[in-house]
């Protein structure tokens, strides 16, 4: 499943995403004659909101209103204006709304910083938990004279108890090898 | 440090589910005017057929007035068409049309059948004087003040209610300050 998931739908979703795009919806008689200026015009129509459909661009909606903005951007290209005057045409009109990549300003700078900053923190945590997970233990402090006698202690009372245990261990074993002799002599 | 590390995607999650809830209570169909407090476009129109008086940008200077556009393409004009007769005969500002995208006479027919509440009206077969009103749609009213400013936008028909609590009270109290001056 994982592997499907990876080698094949994924690659599939993202050729989808790439390759598709809006159908134009510019009627043949709206098209300027010279392709230059036509793809300008399509270029900046892809700019423009829709105002009645609001989530489609000019150049994509068939709303009337939407045909007679694309005339319009298309006259102002053929009488010489340039995109940003055209731009700012429509804005004065409709509002900044109308863009529909918004400038960078007051009330559009949450927008334009969030990816930016959602992006920075992301890294900064991932970074965090790989270091935290590949740090090797710390030195510790050296331990104090007293320390190192109570270490020394235990440890001396550890091999006796060890070394008394092992003694134990040795006469049960020897014991238990041979039981039959105790019980049989 | 591990456990905040672990719960702030929840937290993040939990802001924006909380910024993004009230971003719902808004109307998305709302969009504001540009015009708001600002003069009247420039524009001078040719009357319907069958009338001989047009519609200029001037006509809407001197004193308080309303803006209405229409079309007899338009549904909500014919919903809202009864209403702007009243508003016509109670007469405390002069209501002007603008015929928005109107074939040629069809404009006319359709006021003759229903009646007219306009004291003139302007034919805007291209739309183009709707573009520079920032119109999106049709039926909308603009409230123009007597130095010719916008001052209120009405997005589709006017219902009696909204007359009552915010056109009418808008439109006096404009009337009074153009008197006071």
């Amino acid at each position: 499943m994982h592997k499907t998931l990876t080698n094949f739908l994924l690659p599939l979703i993202g050729a989808t995403l790439l390759l598709t795009q809006d159908a134009l919806a510019v009627d043949p008689d709206e098209r300027l004659d010279d392709p230059a200026l036509e793809a300008r015009a399509q270029e900046l129509g892809a700019q423009l909101r829709c105002v009645v459909c609001k989530s489609q661009s000019i150049e994509a909606s068939d709303a009337p209103l939407a045909s007679d903005l694309r005339i319009l951007v298309r006259e102002r290209i053929a009488a010489g204006d340039s995109d940003e005057v055209i731009l700012e045409f429509m804005a004065e009109r409709y509002g900044r709304y109308v863009l529909l990549k918004p400038p960078v300003q007051g009330n559009t700078a949450v927008l334009w910083i969030a990816p930016i900053a959602l992006f920075v923190i992301g890294a900064m945590i991932g970074v965090a938990v790989l270091r935290s997970r590949n740090q090797q233990p710390t030195a510790l402090d050296p331990l104090t004279a007293e320390e190192d006698a109570k270490l020394k202690a235990l440890s001396l009372s550890h091999k006796e108890n060890q070394d008394r245990h092992e003694i134990s261990l040795e006469k049960e074993l020897h014991h238990d090898a041979h039981p039959t002799k105790v019980s049989g002599g | 440090m591990r456990r905040v590390i672990f719960f702030s995607p929840l937290v993040l999650f939990a802001f924006a589910s909380i910024y993004f809830a009230f971003g719902l209570t808004r109307d998305p169909t709302y969009t504001p005017s540009m015009l708001l407090n600002a003069p009247v476009p420039e524009f001078r129109l040719s009357p319907i057929q069958g009338y001989t008086e047009g519609l200029r940008s001037d006509d809407l200077k001197g004193r308080v007035s309303l803006l209405n556009v229409f079309g007899s393409w338009c549904i909500s004009c014919e919903v809202e068409h009864p209403f702007l007769l009243s508003i016509a005969a109670e007469g405390i500002a002069p209501l002007y049309g603008l015929n928005w995208k109107d074939k040629p006479g069809a404009g006319a027919a359709w006021l003759a059948r229903r009646g007219d509440p306009y004291a003139q009206i302007g034919n805007d077969a291209d739309g183009r004087v709707a573009i520079d009103f920032g119109v999106t749609g049709a039926p909308e009213t603009f409230v123009i003040d007597a130095s010719g400013r916008v001052r209120h936008k009405h997005i589709g028909p006017i219902t009696p209610e909204e007359w009552e609590t915010v056109l009418r009270p808008m439109i006096l109290d404009l009337k009074n300050a153009q008197n006071a001056d």
